[in-house]
């Protein structure tokens, strides 16, 4: 089994939905005349990702009309789209949904929101409170939104749950420069997790990232496809739009879980176990607690620090 | 240890961050003071990279007691980059003003030639439909060395997180001609002046500081081990701390339910 993967590394306007919406067409429709099966847009590229107060002005239901739309254009070619999404309860999710023969077949609601530094996701949406993979005309996959790939938790349970391609649109922003290598150093980790993750697990990395700046801030592109031996199969421009296609072919899955079969050896009831026991084990008493800031430290260099 | 510079990706992102910021505003031009300094011929050499030199005006605004070299160094950017330019002479109107107030110092003096210098930018980027493009770097937007309302204002700035080591190597890359790479920081705010002469230490020696400090969240103590005495740690703290105001919004008192950038809260890029 094999199926054709593509990557559309868009610019989206932010907080402007309708020019999003035609910029979605327009590339699923570039996708269908390059024959691709599936094609992954990066996160929130159907709203832009420093969205801050706009979260709820631009969330979608998955009953709205715009869901509707989207629905209709993948009977043609299927895709993951990134967007807010409002749940009934009016809870707003940073959502990756993956739609297929005019349905919706899979949403996963990010779980980890990166609420730190210059990320403030936990301010605005809801985080998700599952990780499952789930069954495409293509295969069984996973979808895992960005920092989700940070918590290695979430790839091992998308492999543990018999995911063969791992799907992860991404907004990354581009960040720390070294004279020691050609592109940012964030760049250079996520392309580490990738092959890393699809080494270790066995799977197709699919990883959709997006391109230009918002409010200063520049997203790396680099988009990519990266088969089960570290191999990269496809690679999109760094730091600006691009389309990329590659071939997912499921055999190399099957070669290289037979070659090193991690998976298969994977002992789950005692990951089980020690989780269990890490989970009740007495949190550290608070007297041996040391850190900056602490009242334990002496008084002339708490003296001093306070000055600062 | 100097910040790390990897000068042909710095180039890139800031060539393609003036274009993006630029033009989702639907503009394409940008207008820059020119100094005859490092900063701003290195902004202005970037925006002539990034939208072409007919879409950059370079405006010279020397006072009568200007260094007359600051506008021969601004001739010489002008020369090298082929952006637009103009000149304009601030004296008439800044010696009109304090006429009223002869006994104000140089501070006022020099803020007062920086805001009209702000003045003028923002009349002619409404005139030629353009933004105003700054010159501000990481190094003086943390040690607070910059007129607020002044040279500090602009629409988009690609320095803003350069340290002036960086600015220098980048400057050097992109051709800025090495008079102005080589020669001492300088406000020109009177005769003699020079940036380092004013704060009693090199730019070098802050960018290190700054670098180990802000980007590596390094701790006093840890500063110390580093090698940085007591005193320069201190003095280059209360700098930032006591120059905090100029790179916030100034303090709104809170009435109702949502303040503005308190509990209102967009992007600039709202809608673009």
């Amino acid at each position: 089994m094999s199926f054709r993967a593509a990557i559309a590394q868009i610019n989206p306007r932010l907080g402007d939905l309708p020019a999003n919406l035609a910029l979605y067409e327009e590339k699923i429709r570039q996708g269908v005349r390059a024959g691709a099966d599936l094609l992954l847009f990066p996160e929130l590229s159907l709203t832009g990702y420093f969205l801050r107060d706009m979260v709820p002005e631009i969330a979608l239901k998955l009953s709205s009309k715009e869901i509707e739309g989207l629905k209709k254009l993948s009977r043609e070619i299927a895709f993951v789209a990134g967007l807010v999404e409002e749940s009934p309860d009016y809870r707003f999710y940073n959502s990756a949904v993956y739609f297929e023969a005019g349905e919706i077949r899979h949403v996963h609601r990010k779980v980890y929101l990166p609420t730190y530094g210059m990320f403030d996701e936990q301010r605005y949406f809801a985080r998700g409170d599952r990780l499952r993979a789930f069954d495409s005309k293509f295969g069984r996959m996973a979808l895992l939104v960005c920092e989700d790939l940070w918590h290695p938790s979430t790839v091992y349970l998308a492999a543990l749950d018999g995911a063969l391609a791992v799907l992860c649109p991404s907004a990354s922003p581009l960040r720390g420069m070294s004279d020691h290598q050609p592109e940012d150093e964030n760049a250079r980790y996520w392309e580490l997790i990738n092959r890393t993750y699809a080494q270790t697990f066995g799977v197709f990395m699919i990883y959709g990232n997006r391109s230009g700046f918002e409010d200063g801030v520049g997203f790396w592109g680099g988009s990519e496809i990266i088969d089960p031996f570290g191999h990269q199969v496809a690679k999109a421009k760094y730091y600006e739009e691009d389309f990329i296609l590659g071939e997912v072919t499921l055999e190399s899955v099957r070669r290289k879980r037979t070659m090193a079969p991690l998976l298969r050896d994977e002992d789950i009831d005692l990951t089980i176990n020690e989780l269990i026991r890490i989970r009740e084990r007495p949190a550290p008493a608070k007297e041996v607690q040391k850190f900056k800031g602490s009242r334990f430290k002496d008084k002339k260099v708490k003296k001093k620090k306070d000055r600062r | 240890m100097i910040p790390q510079t990897n000068i042909p990706l710095l180039l890139r992102i800031l060539v393609a961050f003036i274009q993006n910021e630029v033009e989702k505003v639907g503009v394409h031009r940008v207008v820059v003071g020119l100094s005859g300094g490092v900063d701003s011929s290195l902004s202005a050499m970037l925006a002539a990279r990034a939208l072409g030199p007919a879409n950059v005006l370079g405006i010279m605004m020397p006072y009568r007691t200007s260094n007359p070299e600051s506008l021969e160094h601004a001739r010489l950017v002008i020369q090298k980059s082929s952006i637009e330019s103009l000149t304009i002479d601030i004296t008439p109107q800044i010696d009109a003003y304090f006429d009223r107030f002869p006994d104000a110092d140089s501070r006022r003096r020099g803020n007062k030639m920086a805001r009209e210098r702000m003045a003028v930018l923002y009349d002619h980027s409404a005139r030629w439909q353009a933004l105003v493009l700054g010159t501000s770097n990481k190094t003086e937007l943390l040690l607070g060395y910059g007129t607020l309302h002044g040279d500090m204002a602009s629409a988009v700035n690609p320095l803003g997180d350069l340290y002036k080591t960086q600015v220098w190597a980048l400057a050097e890359v992109v051709g800025v001609p090495e008079i102005i790479v080589k020669k001492e920081p300088s406000a020109d705010l009177w005769a003699g002046q020079t940036d380092e002469g004013e704060f009693g230490f090199t730019y070098r020696e802050v960018d290190q500081l700054l670098d180990l400090m802000v980007d590596e969240r390094y701790s006093r103590e840890e500063l110390v081990r580093a090698g940085f005495s007591e005193s320069f740690i201190d003095q280059v703290t209360l700098r930032i701390m006591n120059s905090q105001f100029k790179r916030r919004l100034p303090v709104i008192a809170k009435i109702s339910h949502r303040t503005i950038d308190r509990d209102f809260r967009y992007a600039r890029d709202w809608g673009k």
